[in-house]
């Protein structure tokens, strides 16, 4: 019963802050546009916290994904341009659709086996590839975004009245759900954070789970990034920059423990749309960015804390 | 302590609980786990306060809020798992928090520190390295720290928690003698211990409890240990080992001339089917390191394992339950269990393959198979979805055993099962392996406790550094013959 009541916590949170804001503001809040406009907004992150809360499960944690988002991009821009031409064929796009994704996918990979096979802590790993993966990203068009006119598709596009970006998120969402909770990947991800050495034990291969882990969260980045790029039919060399604080955030909001073996998929979408709500409510109260930072480390502390207690008074 | 009282929610932990421990004396506490031994020592500490009752030091009625009030007062706790801090040398942690000044503001004299030190453990006969890092001690130099740590605050009761549950046969030995030259100082000793010929040794009171209420508390003269036993338990354990009937078979593995980085050094045995082979030796001879090198731990350098006949190549723990290899490892949370996850986790964690589960899981029929294994196991839980830590160190260890037992497993190395875990508790981990060789299955038991390892084992091999020293048949050797091919060159 407390456990249930624990993983109310973030979704009780979230219906406060909407219901607060249909009060203070509701002509400008509560309208289907407004609505629609905040979960496109969630789709990009809500896919990178999908992979992120697989690896903080893992026990791991991720700096790099706002850095992989930007590199994801420009690969990808760079190759819709360069077998493109200037008039973007489909062709071009699906091509260079793939290839954001693949790269992201290798960088997820190169995370991971840097990881396993240099059996460095992944906040070091991630923390110097975020660097890196930064810079090239950088010097790919000296600093310079990449405009790809007419690959609006996946951020601006509709499929019966929906956002394409918001389709692509959900069943990222159900399908990753499930392969947490019904596939031996999933379970290994949460037996591996509990306890890495007891995993072992049990005769799974923690590197090889580790590294897929990895991976996946690196193929997911990309699909964000290429949702990202779409939005504005741009790729920038400066996406997602702090995007990673706002991804861990949301994560533990959700009630993952970022020393392993606790978190859902669930948890971290609520945790996403509350960060994006509270951007919202605060846009739309006329509170400035600048305050919003400010709001928005207090709730980080607060959620955390409060679940704490809770956990604590179970005991 | 007097007429304490404790309830924990629904619990009542303590009932109406008389304590009285003389100066200069060892008391043990002796009762099964959950009997309510460290809940009345956590009252003495000042980490609960009790419902009801009084605690009484020297003739004055004291009120301990906190663990610090009570130090104040003379008391110390050194518990089962050792709280000092790993990175901080002897010297530090002795001092910890009570530190010689410099001559400076915040700063700390370290000659002094060291020197105070010294003097400290030469007063009580002990040697210890004052600037040595305390990670590179052995568990029983720590246990002497924890010791200086209490002398040092003018202690004058202390409680030991099963303080020989990780120290080797020889540790102990010096442990003892330690005891009993604090109690000719004049201290007084709690001491809390499964292992009962160490209490029949060393006890001058025996108390015991059992489910909250003290059902002894005499001189210990006159009380042999199965009278303990069946005081702690409430009923007659007249047989505490079971009677083994297990047929022997076919040799079931061969080891031939197996070695590792990890020392062990050219060891052969056979286990056959049906069989418990024990095996024997002081702590770091190298018990554990066979088990890991057999079961690809720390994969081995050279030998060969042969199971059923046919030669096993194992470079991981996954390659050896590929060839239904168990491991029960000797520190089960650590390396056994994932303890904040579900028992039925636990349960099929190795298994999911085995259960035609290696693409897509279905969580009901794994929480039936698990539910079913371990009920076979007789584990008792609130239910297979709670987490694993709910469950007492007895209960989790079954749940380890289920958890191989649903592998099939054909050879079980158990290593230091019954550690740490109560008496009720251990005689069915006893009964679990005659059970387990019933079936046919090849068991390596490796144990500290020698009437154990004589109670259950048709075998005992013995390990001296890295090598096997003995190889004896149980019903043709004696416990001395085994201490002297463990010990002695």
């Amino acid at each position: 019963m407390k456990r249930f009541v624990r993983q109310l916590l973030p979704f009780a949170s979230l219906l406060l802050i909407i219901i607060i804001l249909s009060i203070r503001v509701p002509h400008e809040f509560l309208t289907a546009s407004n609505f629609l406009n905040v979960l496109r907004r969630s789709s990009v992150n809500a896919v990178i916290a999908v992979g992120m809360t697989s690896i903080i499960v893992s026990g791991g944690i991720d700096l790099s994904v706002g850095s992989m988002l930007a590199l994801a991009g420009m690969a990808g821009a760079w190759t819709m341009l360069k077998f493109g031409g200037d008039s973007l064929s489909i062709q071009a796009m699906w091509l260079g659709t793939g290839a954001g994704i693949l790269m992201s996918t290798l960088c997820g990979l190169l995370n991971g086996t840097l990881i396993t096979r240099l059996k460095l802590p992944p906040f070091i790993v991630t923390l110097g590839t975020m660097s890196a993966f930064r810079g090239i990203a950088y010097v790919m068009n000296d600093g310079q975004p990449y405009n790809v006119p007419g690959y609006s598709y996946l951020g601006k596009g509709e499929l019966a009245g929906s956002p394409i970006s918001v389709l692509i998120a959900l069943v990222i969402i159900v399908l990753a759900s499930l392969a947490l909770r019904y596939t031996p990947l999933g379970r290994y991800t949460y037996a591996i954070g509990s306890n890495r050495e007891a995993a072992f034990h049990a005769g799974i291969n923690v590197d090889r789970n580790l590294t897929a882990i990895y991976t996946l969260s690196g193929l997911l980045v990309g699909v964000a990034a290429m949702i990202a790029t779409s939005r504005t039919v741009s790729a920038q060399p400066t996406a997602g920059i702090s995007l990673e604080l706002d991804i861990i955030a949301a994560v533990v909001i959700g009630g993952a423990s970022l020393s392993g073996g606790r978190g859902t998929i669930l948890g971290t979408i609520i945790g996403t749309l509350l960060i994006s709500f509270l951007r919202n409510g605060c846009t739309l109260l006329g509170i400035s960015t600048n305050v919003q930072l400010i709001v928005i480390g207090a709730i980080i502390v607060i959620a955390v804390a409060v679940d704490q207690m809770a956990r604590a008074r179970a005991k | 302590m007097k007429g304490i009282s404790k309830r924990f929610g629904p619990v009542q932990a303590l009932a109406d609980v008389t304590f009285r421990v003389r100066k200069g004396t060892v008391h043990a506490l002796c009762g099964e786990n959950g009997a309510g031994k460290s809940t009345l020592m956590k009252i003495l500490a000042g980490v609960h306060e009790p419902d009801s009752g009084e605690i009484e030091l020297l003739g004055q009625v004291r009120h301990f809020s906190s663990p610090g009030e009570a130090l104040e007062a003379g008391i110390s706790m050194i518990y089962q798992e050792l709280d000092l801090a790993q990175d901080l040398t002897v010297a530090e942690n002795i001092y910890l928090g009570a530190e010689p000044r410099g001559g400076l503001p915040f700063t700390v004299n370290r000659r002094a520190m060291t020197a105070q030190t010294e003097a400290l453990a030469r007063e009580y006969g002990f040697t210890v390295k004052a600037d040595a890092r305390v990670a590179d001690l052995s568990t029983g130099d720590c246990q002497i720290v924890e010791l200086l740590k209490a002398l040092r605050r003018k202690t004058s009761i202390i409680v030991m928690d099963e303080p020989t549950s990780s120290l080797s046969e020889a540790e102990a030995k010096r442990l003892f003698a330690v005891v009993r030259q604090l109690r000719g100082r004049g201290l007084s000793i709690v001491y809390i211990s499964h292992r009962l010929e160490e209490v029949a040794d060393l006890a001058d009171d025996i108390s015991v409890l059992r489910d909250g209420k003290v059902v002894h508390s005499a001189p210990a003269s006159g009380l042999t240990i199965p009278a303990i036993v069946q005081l702690m338990v409430g009923r007659e354990l007249n047989e505490f080992y079971p009677p083994k009937d297990a047929t022997i078979g076919d040799v079931r593995v061969t080891v031939k001339s197996l070695s590792s980085a990890e020392g062990v050094r050219d060891v052969s045995f056979e286990v056959r089917r049906g069989e418990i082979v024990g095996m024997a030796g002081l702590v770091g001879s190298g018990r554990t390191e066979v088990a890991r090198a057999i079961f690809g731990v720390q994969p081995k350098q050279s030998g060969e394992v042969r199971i059923d006949g046919e030669c096993v190549e194992i470079h991981s723990p996954a390659d050896a339950i590929r060839h239904r290899i168990a491991l029960l490892t000797e520190d089960r949370k650590r390396t056994g269990l994932c303890v904040d996850l579900p028992c039925f986790w636990n349960i099929t964690l190795p298994n999911l393959d085995e259960l035609g589960m290696g693409r897509i899981l279905k969580p009901a029929k794994e929480a039936r198979i698990a539910a079913e294994t371990g009920s076979r196991m007789n584990v008792k839980w609130s239910s297979p979805q709670a987490p694993a830590n709910s469950l007492s160190g007895g209960n989790q260890q079954k749940l380890l055993v289920a958890r191989w037992l649903l592998a099939e497993s054909r050879f079980m190395i158990f290593d230091e099962p019954t550690r740490g875990i109560d008496v009720g508790a251990k005689r069915e981990i006893y009964a679990l392996l005659n059970g387990l060789a019933r079936e046919g299955k090849a068991i390596l038991f490796i144990s500290s406790e020698l009437p154990e390892l004589f109670g259950v084992a048709d075998r005992i091999l013995v390990m001296r550094r890295g090598k096997l020293a003995g190889n004896l048949v149980t019903r043709q050797t004696n416990p001395s013959e085994v201490m002297h091919l463990a010990a002695v060159e």
